[in-house]
């Protein structure tokens, strides 16, 4: 890859937010990733991985600190092209797929974006057919099987050609043949990818990078196989791999 | 579509009333109804000529007359509530088989008999050519308000996914020994029932944030457009301009 001269994908600085409540959620969040990066965010349930999220296409608002997307920052007055460079997949497919059928809903995205006819026709298939599923269209998405779905949705924001792909819990659910075929849909895309999971391998298996964000801050950051090894620090944040699964710190 | 599943009101077909755009097909059948509505009780030739007419429809529509009638279930209860009029009814009275019976009841028993069957029968052909999501673009294009095109599209979205739900709270009550026998049970399932209503509020909210992630700003985009020509809109014109001229002939005769 070529050092990029432009700005990085994603950049969040100092970032703390807490809810109406009064809860704190985030302690000041620091996080860079550059344009074309594969990276996995982990973190036990709790630990602020989805407040997270939520601030980076504004859905939440910063209390404290800012997050830029390729340079632009996340603000009222940027918050639709920021929803545009920012493709998020939430975790249950059904919240996410809500037209009638798979074809308007892929649309439904580029469409708000004022794309129309053969371009929008052409947004819709190029999505489907980089997520394996270019013959689903016309279906309504409550019939298709959940790895499909989950994979529909990665296809409604991939329409929208984002900056960067942020997902929820990909991996949540999902039979071990879906999770394969999500797998490879992922290596597949040219996009930056910012994964957010407890599911240690299916980091391993699709990010080289790693971070872990533990009570509201970034606790680690590295190349995931060094955090994988390290058995202190994954126990210091209530993370764990699965039974009988070891990592090397070097691949053998 | 191809996909094997339909919506159990729809029967798919490529036949001229299927391929009416839906806004065409929405205002033709509420005009007809409004029309049936209008006809003097005592006209029956006319309220035979409607009848002939939607028999026409279905004709067209190769929809067969079994399709329809076990559609016309849902006209039960207002069947029930017309045959209780004679008896329950005032004024003059007349034996018909031993039973004395209001005359007045019996006209009203047949007003609601004659004009919601035809109603009824319309609006099943209706939905028998025209897909759900077809009728909201319908809907859509005849400028209904936003807001109430929008309900129904995420009802008809989500539905299945609600009952799914409840389907799964009912094995779950089960599995655990519960059975809803009599009055006793009623507290269980109207928890069960809030309880569903709670979780389909958050998924509500949930679907709003996944929408406002993909841009959305309070309309939604128009994707699928069907035009209509005036050939469509003369086409589907037919029926309830039929039902006019035979209800302006049986208001001239009264």
């Amino acid at each position: 890859m070529t050092p990029p001269p432009s700005p990085p994908s994603l950049s969040v600085r100092r970032l703390a937010y807490a809810y109406p409540d009064g809860t704190q959620a985030l302690f000041g969040v620091d996080l860079t990733i550059g344009r074309g990066e594969r990276v996995a965010l982990l973190g036990p349930n709790g630990a602020g991985k989805t407040t997270l999220v939520m601030h980076l296409n504004g859905i939440l608002t910063a209390g404290h600190g800012t997050v830029e997307v390729a340079g632009l920052p996340v603000g009222k007055d940027t918050l639709g092209e920021i929803r545009r460079r920012v493709g998020l997949v939430f975790q249950d497919p059904d919240d996410q797929l809500f037209m009638p059928t798979v074809r308007e809903d892929v649309a439904f995205g580029p469409a708000n974006l004022g794309v129309r006819g053969a371009e929008l026709e052409h947004r819709v298939r190029e999505a489907l057919e980089r997520v394996g599923l270019p013959d689903v269209a016309d279906r309504p998405p409550h019939h298709l099987s959940f790895g499909q779905r989950r994979r529909v949705a990665v296809a409604t924001v991939l329409a929208m050609r984002p900056e960067i792909l942020v997902l929820d819990e990909p991996s949540s659910n999902l039979d071990p043949a879906s999770r394969r075929e999500l797998a490879e849909v992922l290596r597949s895309l040219d996009v930056t990818v910012l994964m957010v999971t407890h599911d240690l391998p299916y980091a391993l298996e699709l990010c080289e990078r790693s971070l872990i964000l533990s009570g509201g801050v970034i606790a680690a950051d590295g190349p995931t196989r060094e955090i994988l090894a390290d058995d202190a620090l994954l126990a210091a944040h209530r993370l764990e791999l699965p039974y009988g699964f070891a990592v090397a710190d070097r691949p053998s | 579509m191809g996909a094997g599943h339909h919506h159990q009101l729809y029967r798919p077909g490529d036949t001229v009333v299927h391929r009416l755009p839906p806004q065409c097909k929405l205002p033709a059948v509420a005009a007809f109804a409004v029309v049936v509505v209008a006809t003097p009780r005592d006209a029956f030739w006319a309220f035979g000529v409607y009848a002939l007419l939607l028999a026409g429809v279905a004709a067209a529509a190769r929809v067969p007359a079994r399709f329809v009638l076990r559609r016309m279930v849902v006209e039960v209860p207002f069947v029930v509530f017309a045959l209780a009029l004679p008896v329950i009814g005032l004024g003059a009275r007349v034996e018909v088989l031993g039973v004395s019976l209001s005359v007045e009841g019996l006209w009203a028993a047949w007003n609601i008999l004659a004009k919601a069957t035809l109603g009824v029968v319309a609006s099943i052909l209706l939905a028998a050519t025209t897909e759900p999501r077809m009728m909201l673009l319908g809907a859509r294009r005849l400028r209904l308000p936003q807001t109430l095109v929008q309900i129904a599209m995420f009802m008809l979205r989500y539905m299945d996914v609600i009952l799914d739900e409840m389907r799964r709270m009912r094995v779950a009550r089960e599995s655990r020994g519960f059975a809803a026998r009599d009055v006793r049970q009623l507290p269980v399932l109207a928890k069960s029932a809030g309880a569903l209503f709670i979780r389909s509020y958050e998924r509500g909210e949930r679907v709003h944030l996944a929408m406002l992630s993909r841009g959305y700003n309070g309309s939604m985009p128009i994707i699928d457009d069907v035009g209509a020509s005036a050939a469509s809109w003369a086409v589907a014109a037919v029926l309830p301009v039929a039902a006019l001229a035979t209800a302006a002939l049986s208001w001239s005769l009264s």
